[in-house]
């Protein structure tokens, strides 16, 4: 026996109590954990952006398209090293529930901007000769099982053709990857030509032109010279980062750091009272063993820190159970929507932060029953029996 | 033959307690000695001071004024750090209520102060077995105190008081929950550790005929010893 088992075998003696505590720990933190996950991945797209990287959308909103004359006139920008331009098709296979991320894209340039991805050898080529070629990235194409020689239709929701249909056919030509695990590869892109050559409607308009510059230093520059071409006409721009770009992408969900902290704020606020008041509660029901222990001869520091580390085991053992669940539960989900989610898994700073956290709410709960249990006057306890 | 070293000092003890402004008297200048191996019952109405003494023997309070003194040792000026390890180191507590841990074995009862020495696990669960035997409980060490009589109960509270070796055992009314027969054999194990161990034992009770097993019966009221007594043949 040792001061663990006296801690342990304190903190279970009512083990309805116990189980509903770490029950009650356990959520959130599953919580945190789950959501933690989600926002890594949200915002992800921040941390793989290259710096010198900028994205012109429409002013108005990024779904709001420009006229197609204008990426010749960024790629004339001095301080630009290459600009391709890429539309939103939107787009699902066989069903409207199989959504699939597409772009329309000027196959050749766009690539340029984006050197990171990787193509087995010749499928780069084959897709940039190739018009009616659909690039998948490596996620989305094991989650439908395509491989290079599938021919498949991709059907839009948004886009019709002239003979009145929304399916364009395609070959599937490359499939390809990011250079590093987290960049996404869960999006199909395909020759803008043979997108817009069929469009029954908003022809010669694209949605967005991604830019990169000979230097990092060049991004105001550029991005000031590029929404100065275009200031005062029907179809104003706006340039920025690819990191700011994506942020503000997220961020028309809404604020997600301020939901989360809002959300997981609150789980642990609740959790923190509940914990610190059973913990008085429990060390009020023990004062009587406390001054027993105290008259044996345990100084009161040792009490102090028995009692602190109770609440501590009790708050860890709840936190690492949330967030082992929460793990699971990513990873569960990681599996089924790997085409949307790509990189999704539980990452090990939001666990390590789970942890930290724990113990932080376990010494916080802990500290005012412990401060109680160390001040315990033993003629006082033992008279009161 | 020769003359009995004293163990505990007490000089012009005073205890005394406030009620709003009244400061009431429990004793005044209380002087004694307590020879080791001495057994001493401790007998008095209810209020007159028994379990304070008691309490200030062990340290575990403090008097109003006067000395606490065990072989040279100023209890009563010691820091609270100090007191408690001088409590685990020279005193073993015996209650009325047992006072066991109920979550532990009864042999997890009886290691309990022994968690604040340096001895082995292996030391420890030597010392809690003999211990255990001392007291007839050995087939009893992996049972709960509720699981157990109350006169068992008490064996297992004096097993946890012997087992660290303290010099004096401090009983408050150790026989005042149990029946009879319980009590005369929580009291004729004092009486063993008393004579065999040379273990000195201070005793309150209400209980005229649990006294009759101690050495010495002193009678405490209105915050003084009025009568003492000497039990040249003690109960067996």
């Amino acid at each position: 026996m040792n001061d663990l088992t006296l801690i342990r075998k304190n903190l279970f003696r009512k083990k309805l109590r116990a189980i509903l505590l770490t029950l009650s720990i356990l959520i959130a933190f599953l919580i945190f954990g789950v959501l933690g996950a989600f926002h890594t991945v949200w915002t992800s797209g921040s941390e793989v952006a290259a710096d010198n990287r900028l994205v012109t959308v429409n002013k108005i909103n990024f779904t709001v398209s420009m006229p197609y004359a204008y990426w010749g006139r960024v790629q004339a920008v001095e301080g630009v090293e290459a600009a391709g331009h890429a539309s939103w098709f939107g787009g699902y296979y066989q069903d409207p529930t199989q959504q699939v991320q597409t772009f329309a894209i000027s196959p050749e340039a766009y690539l340029a901007t984006y050197p990171e991805l990787v193509f087995p050898e010749g499928q780069r080529e084959a897709f940039i000769e190739n018009r009616t070629c659909l690039a998948v990235g490596t996620d989305l194409a094991s989650f439908f099982g395509w491989e290079a020689g599938d021919r498949i239709p991709l059907l839009s929701n948004i886009w019709q053709k002239t003979d009145g249909t929304s399916s364009w056919e395609f070959d599937i030509c490359a499939i390809f990857d990011g250079r590093e695990e987290n960049m996404p590869a869960n999006y199909a892109m395909f020759h803008y030509d043979y997108y817009n050559e069929a469009l029954a409607f908003n022809q010669d308009q694209i949605g967005w032109i991604v830019t990169t510059t000979t230097d990092p230093s060049l991004n105001d520059q550029v991005a000031r010279e590029i929404d100065a071409m275009f200031a005062n006409s029907p179809a104003e721009t706006e340039t920025s980062t690819e990191a700011a770009f994506n942020e503000a992408f997220v961020n028309q969900f809404g604020n997600i750091a301020l939901i989360l902290l809002f959300v997981v704020g609150s789980a642990f606020t609740t959790i923190l009272i509940i914990v610190g008041f059973t913990m008085v509660t429990a060390i009020n029901e023990r004062t009587g063993e406390i001054a027993v222990m105290k008259t044996l001869g345990f100084p009161a520091p040792r009490i102090f820190r028995m009692v602190l580390s109770e609440s501590v085991l009790l708050s860890v053992i709840g936190g690492l159970l949330g967030l082992g669940l929460a793990t699971l539960m990513i990873n569960a989900i990681a599996t089924v929507a790997a085409a949307f989610l790509p990189g999704l898994a539980m990452p090990l700073d939001v666990f390590v932060a789970g942890v930290i956290i724990a113990v932080i709410l376990g010494l916080v709960t802990g500290l005012v029953p412990a401060i109680n249990a160390q001040r315990v006057r033993i003629v006082t306890a033992l008279g009161k029996q | 033959m020769e003359p009995v070293a004293s163990l505990y000092e007490l000089k012009d003890l005073s205890k005394s307690y406030t009620r709003g402004k009244e400061s009431i008297a429990i004793f005044e200048h209380l002087t004694m000695s307590i020879p080791q191996g001495d057994f001493i019952a401790i007998m008095g109405p209810s209020g007159s001071g028994k379990t304070t003494l008691l309490n200030l023997l062990g340290g575990i309070d403090r008097p109003s004024s006067g000395a606490v003194e065990c072989e040279g040792v100023r209890v009563d000026k010691l820091s609270e750090g100090k007191l408690a390890k001088w409590r685990s180191e020279n005193v073993g507590f015996i209650f009325q209520f047992y006072n066991l841990m109920p979550t532990l074995t009864a042999a997890q009862n009886v290691e309990l102060p022994l968690l604040l020495t340096k001895l082995s696990g292996k030391q420890r669960k030597e010392r809690v077995k003999t211990a255990l035997d001392i007291v007839g409980l050995a087939d009893r060490a992996g049972h709960r105190p509720r699981q157990l009589s109350g006169g068992q109960q008490q064996r297992v509270a004096i097993a946890r008081a012997i087992v660290a070796d303290p010099k004096v055992l401090l009983c408050d009314e150790p026989t005042g929950d149990l029946d009879r027969a319980s009590a005369d054999e929580i009291l004729e194990t004092l009486q063993l550790l008393n004579k065999d161990l040379g273990k000195t034992i201070v005793m309150v009770t209400h209980d005229p005929s649990a006294a009759k097993y101690a050495q010495r019966e002193l009678h405490l009221d209105k915050g003084r010893f009025v009568e003492k007594e000497l039990n040249p043949e003690p109960a067996q």
